[in-house]
């Protein structure tokens, strides 16, 4: 038998999830909505009397307080309002967290009736909507069809359908096969194998005398992927250079003459060459591991990677940005480390796009935005693991392809990583269950496999649950302090194929898929192997320490299998009960790959600089800038990350008098570590420079990541890059000339800086078709993060200004560079002048570190994003404090003849610093030859002249200060430009509504 | 003095438990996290313990509810060891998901006798927020970790479901009567609070609430994430104090002279 539980909200108290999808319905063009009820539902099979079901229901799916419940068969007619309704559930197969949740606690209760659960959403309307409204508001806001389906009748789940274990393995013919018979297969098979790949393997197996298996086949093809070997950053490449800046510095003086150049590789030749060149004594592991790892203490190492999980997020935004986090989590663990933090960069199409500029087959950016947000917030905040850092820009490109960069800090006692197993040792599969979960990632359509296989839709995207995972961390932290294994690595992308793989490369291994516990019956063998299902870890474990560890995982409810040993051969097999299915050689599954030579071309675009005509009063376009998505307040985002888990985040994502200033990067303070010293972890993403020029965009990033860090106290010689490219399609020559200029510029500016890489990634392939049909890269999309020591965390510095009567300093040269700029884009124009590098920027940010050091700095803040007036109006919100500041001094290139240019030109390497007037000498000493001048001062409510000079009383603010909206005159915002007129003049209480944007996401 | 053993409960999903442990050791106690598999397979004993926290995180992932299947291992695994326990008069704590799981056992505001008095659902703003909130204690209440709380407490919530919502007015008017109501969200100032000071839009401000034999306390806001001084917000400007730390210090200096 099978029922439903309909559990609905019934007291007199707003709900406030019907509120809030009653202001989203409000976007929708359909008449209004007056309310909406909703309801929880829970389908459940089994054979079950109403007694059982009535405890069921009263002990876990009700809370009596503000809930009541309707019980009855799944096929009986609903006693019900008769509203109009949509209700919506999982297709089946999607990991449905809380059904495996039910199910287990029935078990626990004695209820051994219960079969299969399911859950849904009820949602009534009153009945002012028609039919058809009801459908628009599924679509676009209720139901996602990649992992669910609706009905406006009640709703029939389909509850995971009964299969017989499939045993069956294909021999795959490739000797008859011509060429392009083999180029069919590997696209038929969604290989993405490269005709030459396919001749090798087909040579291969000729010289075996027999033709390989499925397993065997795509074992290869995953091994071989852009995915797992980077080909494309090994590739050979020639390279034919046209102009931009100039690689010699000091850069951009001169134009790059035109060359042509043979690359050996560009992770080799510039991403690793400049790790090599720097050789720190401090970086442990770059490029070799899960992760890369610096040294943190005497007794503690840090580890930082970043992903990227953009295709799965486009189709399915909470499950892809879900599981986005949950890999890179993942990541972190199997360098054997305890996650501290979790950051995340996004990309999105603008919130504010009309349908008809969506491209087809694409969700709204505003509901992708939501639910990606909606994703890293519950794998995040239920792993226990604070969200203290990232970004978020909206551009029109980013509509089709939304990027989302997940990253991942580690903290571990030193050494504590192991990574060499034995011949011998046990292979131990921990955690989640294997499904078809993300087999050939995001390529097939679901419709596809449905038919294909007759099999379930959760193929193609992946589901977390990070309490899985969770507990799979206490597990491993608890084995790797007891030294159980050996080798530890995760299944990402690849499954256990790219897990044992790459753990028995240079030993070998046997597994037997049979024993792999399943989500359901009926996974090929292949399947098993490939699934890129959740929450997995595998571990080499010597047989002796076996028990001890299922002693940790059985009590912890952490689920675990021997699917293998390692043995000492070399060779990769691979049984389905006892029956070889895969038996292949490990050198030649690992490097029996070739890397092929490919073609780029980099030739500058010749945009225009913009002729904008100038204005003698910017106070709106600043105001304009505030409101910029880009720059505007991300609160409404930043709240629903749990940023204070652990106890370490010493500097915040948000800081100032009413925490909620855009700090510039946050700092931690792990609570196992001795002594006040922490890690300060930053970013820098420009993707509009990039559209001029890969090779600035590098230098540009690479210094905004570095100054984010140094702003709260980061020492600049101590400091680890991550590279994240997000790019078009490689084999398109113009792509790969821009991903070389890029390479190039990471090279020479981490070279500069003296930050060396210690891991990166790679997202190609980012192409999408726009309405003409016309295949469109992103902008190409370098995200840079920062990794940096702060010797001690008490001296850190915020970005909020601290006291009425401080000096206002600028630090570094602020020239003509508007290209790319936020300026640029409000006037709809791109322009040529992107930010080149700038000369002397690392000394500049010793000399600050130094200064900081000596106690001499208030505040901090860097110039970035809207130029200098961007970022001291912000370092004025936070503070809750007005400015009053000239540019009569500021230092500039010659060319700086124009209030607009500098005030909102982008150059880099620029600090805004607040210091006391009483420690006004001693800053200007320690910063003595670099480019430094006293923009003002920091000026109190109502005052024009810059207020009071006394020194602010830094050691007793007001615990509550007043929100600005009170009767009390505002604090002004008043810059004179270069030659002494008034050029923004206006209250703090206007910028602060121009920043805080009216509606939250 | 003895240092008291408290034990810090973990379930499958609580996530601060090694904050609490960091807290109680800061006040004085020895602390030890115990899963609730070791309590159930008896390799550990409540009653060898002076007191009990059970911690923040979302344990079974939230599932059916915050708290609500902890809410049942205390019911169905646990009922005699803890009704002895707290009978007894030993300190106990919950904190967020820990409160969670004690309202929705029927624990508080107790007795669970009484059946189910309140709940903690969903905020009101259908958000999970993360923010610092001030919290004021009722110097009338009997709860022996709130008893001489000299000043306000200034600590993170991090919480979706921690609208606290009693069963009825007639609970609401005894929870007031009998002084019941510990901790209430507050101004900075200590005035009445509405959104955001009041997070989740909890009925009469409730932020926690306590037995009325006062041993048994339940908060949603976090204390335990303000025991040093630079974990306040605003340390670099100056302002500080207001740590959670008292409330930690106030039941183990019970635990151990109880």
């Amino acid at each position: 038998m099978e029922f439903r539980v309909e559990v609905f909200w019934s007291t007199d108290l707003p709900d406030g999830r019907a509120t809030h999808l009653l202001a989203r319905l409000e976007r929708l063009d359909i008449p209004p909505v007056p309310q909406v009820r909703i309801s929880d539902l829970y389908f459940l099979r089994g054979n079950l009397s109403v007694t059982v079901l009535d405890r069921l229901a009263v002990e876990l799916l009700v809370d009596p307080i503000v809930e009541g419940y309707h019980l009855q068969p799944i096929h009986a007619p609903r006693a019900g309002d008769g509203a109009l309704a949509v209700e919506v559930g999982y297709l089946p197969g999607v990991t449905d967290a809380v059904a495996d949740n039910l199910l287990r606690r029935a078990r626990l209760m004695g209820i051994g009736g219960l079969e299969a659960a399911a859950t849904g959403k009820r949602y009534a309307f009153g009945d002012s909507l028609s039919t058809d409204d009801l459908h628009t508001i599924a679509r676009e806001l209720l139901c996602n069809d990649v992992i669910q389906s609706y009905s406006l009748a009640p709703f029939r789940p389909a509850f995971v359908p009964h299969a017989e274990p499939s045993t069956h393995v294909e021999t795959v013919p490739l000797q008859p096969l011509g060429d392009s018979e083999l180029t069919r297969l590997s696209s038929e098979r969604v290989l993405s194998l490269s005709l030459a790949e396919m001749q090798t393997i087909r040579d291969e197996f000729a010289r075996l005398g027999r033709e390989p298996t499925d397993v065997e086949l795509e074992t290869l093809a995953q091994t071989w992927s852009e995915h797992c070997q980077h080909k494309t950053f090994k590739a050979e490449i020639d390279y034919s250079c046209q102009g931009g800046l100039s690689r010699v510095l000091p850069a951009g003086s001169q134009p790059e003459p035109p060359y042509d150049e043979r690359i050996p590789g560009l992770l080799g030749s510039y991403i690793r060459a400049a790790t090599e060149t720097l050789a720190r004594p401090w970086v442990r592991s770059a490029f070799e591991d899960n992760a890369g790892i610096i040294d943190f203490d005497d007794d503690f190492e840090v580890s930082f990677k970043v992903e990227t999980h953009n295709h799965p997020s486009a189709l399915e935004p909470f499950g892809g940005s879900n599981t986005g986090v949950g890999g890179v989590i993942r990541d972190v663990l199997g360098v054997s480390h305890r996650p501290i933090a979790n950051t995340d960069v996004l990309c999105f199409g603008p919130g504010d796009l009309s349908p008809a500029e969506i491209p087809d087959g694409t969700l709204h950016p505003q509901r992708i935005a939501q639910g990606v947000i909606a994703g890293i917030e519950d794998y995040g905040n239920k792993m226990g693991i604070p969200t203290v850092s990232g970004a978020i820009l909206y551009d029109r490109d980013y509509a089709a392809n939304p990027l989302i960069y997940c990253g991942c800090v580690g903290l571990a006692p030193k050494g504590s990583h192991r990574r060499d197993p034995q011949p011998g040792d046990l292979c131990v599969a921990l955690g989640g269950r294997t499904g078809r979960d993300g087999l050939h990632g995001a390529t097939f359509s679901s419709a596809e496999l449905t038919h294909e296989t007759g099999a379930t839709v959760g193929s193609v995207v992946q589901i977390g649950d990070p309490i899985v995972e969770k507990a799979v961390l206490e597990a491993v932290m608890i084995a790797r302090d007891e030294g159980l294994y050996t080798a530890i690595t995760d299944c990402g992308a690849g499954g256990f194929s790219s897990a044992v793989g790459e753990m028995g490369r240079h030993v070998g291994a046997d597994v037997e898929l049979q024993d792999v516990r399943l989500k359901y019956p009926g996974l090929r063998p292949w399947e098993i192997w490939l699934s890129e299902a959740q929450e997995r870890m595998v571990l080499a474990t010597p047989p002796g320490n076996l028990p001890r560890l299922q002693a940790i995982c059985d009590g912890l409810d952490v689920e675990w299998t021997v699917i293998g040993r390692f043995t000492g051969d070399k060779r990769l097999r691979v049984r389905y009960d006892g029956q070889l299915v895969a038996d292949l050689d490990m050198d030649f599954l690992h490097d029996g790959w070739t890397a092929s030579t490919m073609r780029a071309v980099w030739t500058p675009p010749d945009y225009a600089e913009p002729e904008l005509g100038s204005q003698p009063d910017l106070t709106p376009l600043l105001l304009q800038m505030l409101g910029h998505p880009d720059v505007a307040s991300k609160e409404a985002v930043i709240r629903r990350y749990d940023h204070e888990v652990q106890g370490a985040t010493v500097v915040k994502p948000m800081v100032g008098a009413a925490s909620d200033g855009p700090s510039d990067a946050a700092v931690l303070k792990p609570l196992e570590t001795g002594g006040w010293q922490g890690v300060a972890l930053g970013c820098g993403i420009n993707p509009h420079y990039g559209r001029v020029d890969p090779y600035a965009m590098a230098w540009a990033a690479i210094d905004e990541a570095l100054r984010n860090i140094v702003c709260v106290g980061a020492d600049p010689d101590r400091v680890a890059l991550l590279d994240n490219f997000c790019w078009g399609n490689p084999r398109l020559p113009d792509r790969l000339g821009r991903l070389v200029r890029a390479a190039q510029g990471c090279h020479d500016a981490a070279v500069a800086y003296g930050t060396p890489f210690i891991s990166g990634k790679d997202s190609l392939n980012n192409e999408y078709k726009d309405p003409q049909g016309e295949k469109r890269a992103i902008p190409p999309t370098l995200l840079i993060s920062s990794l940096g020591i702060v010797p001690d965390v008490r001296q850190a510095v915020t970005m909020d200004l601290k006291a009425v009567g401080s000096l206002l300093y600028v630090l570094g040269e602020t020239r003509a560079e508007l290209g790319g700029s936020l300026y640029y884009r409000l006037h709809e124009s791109l322009g040529c002048s992107v930010p080149g590098p700038q000369p002397g920027a690392v000394e500049t940010m010793r000399a600050l570190h130094r200064a900081m050091r000596a106690g001499l700095v208030r505040a901090c803040h860097d110039c970035s994003e809207g130029g200098l007036a961007v970022a001291a109006a912000e370092m004025a919100l936070a503070g809750r404090l007005g400015l009053d500041l000239s540019l009569a001094h500021l230092p500039r290139s010659p060319v700086v003849d124009r209030d607009d240019v500098a005030l909102f030109a982008e150059s880099s390497g620029r600090f805004l610093v607040e210091v006391a007037p009483e420690d006004a000498a001693a800053f200007e000493e320690a910063l003595a030859g670099h480019r430094l001048a006293c923009l003002g001062s920091v000026s109190a409510a109502g005052s024009a002249e810059g207020g009071d000079l006394s020194p602010g009383p830094l050691s007793a603010p007001d615990p509550n200060p007043l929100p600005v909206t009170s009767s009390q005159p505002s604090p002004r915002f008043q810059v004179r430009g270069l030659h002494g007129d008034t050029v923004i003049d206006c209250a703090l209480a206007d910028l602060l509504r121009a920043w805080q944007p009216p509606e939250e996401l | 003095m003895m240092k008291p053993h408290v034990l810090i409960l973990h379930a499958t999903g609580t996530n601060r438990d090694h904050e609490a442990a960091w807290a109680v050791e800061a006040a004085g106690g020895q602390p030890k996290i115990v899963h609730v598999n070791e309590l159930h397979d008896r390799r550990a004993y409540l009653q060898e313990f002076q007191m009990l926290i059970l911690p923040g995180g979302f344990s079974y992932g939230d599932a059916l509810g915050a708290g609500r299947m902890w809410a049942t291992d205390l019911r169905w695994l646990f009922q005699d060891e803890l009704a002895r326990f707290i009978e007894s008069g030993k300190p106990v704590l919950g904190i967020c998901n820990g409160f969670q799981a004690l309202v929705k056992s029927g624990w508080l505001p107790g007795p669970p006798e009484h059946g189910i008095q309140a709940t903690l659902t969903r905020n009101a703003s259908n958000r999970f927020e993360c923010r610092w909130v001030w919290l004021a204690a009722d110097p009338g209440s009997p709860s022996v970790f709130t008893r001489g709380l000299a000043t306000a407490v200034y600590c993170p919530v991090a919480h979706g479901e921690g609208r606290f919502v009693p069963r009825d007015s007639a609970t609401l008017e005894r929870l007031r009567t009998q002084h019941l109501i510990a901790l209430t969200y507050t101004s900075a100032g200590g005035a009445q609070a509405g959104y955001p000071e009041n997070p989740n839009g909890s009925v009469a401000g409730i932020a926690g609430i306590c037995n009325e034999r006062g041993n048994v306390l339940g908060l949603m806001p976090h204390p335990e994430d303000h025991i040093l001084p630079v974990q306040h917000p605003r340390w670099m400007r100056g302002e500080g104090g207001h740590l959670g730390l008292p409330l930690f210090a106030q039941g183990v200096r019970y635990a151990a002279g109880h």
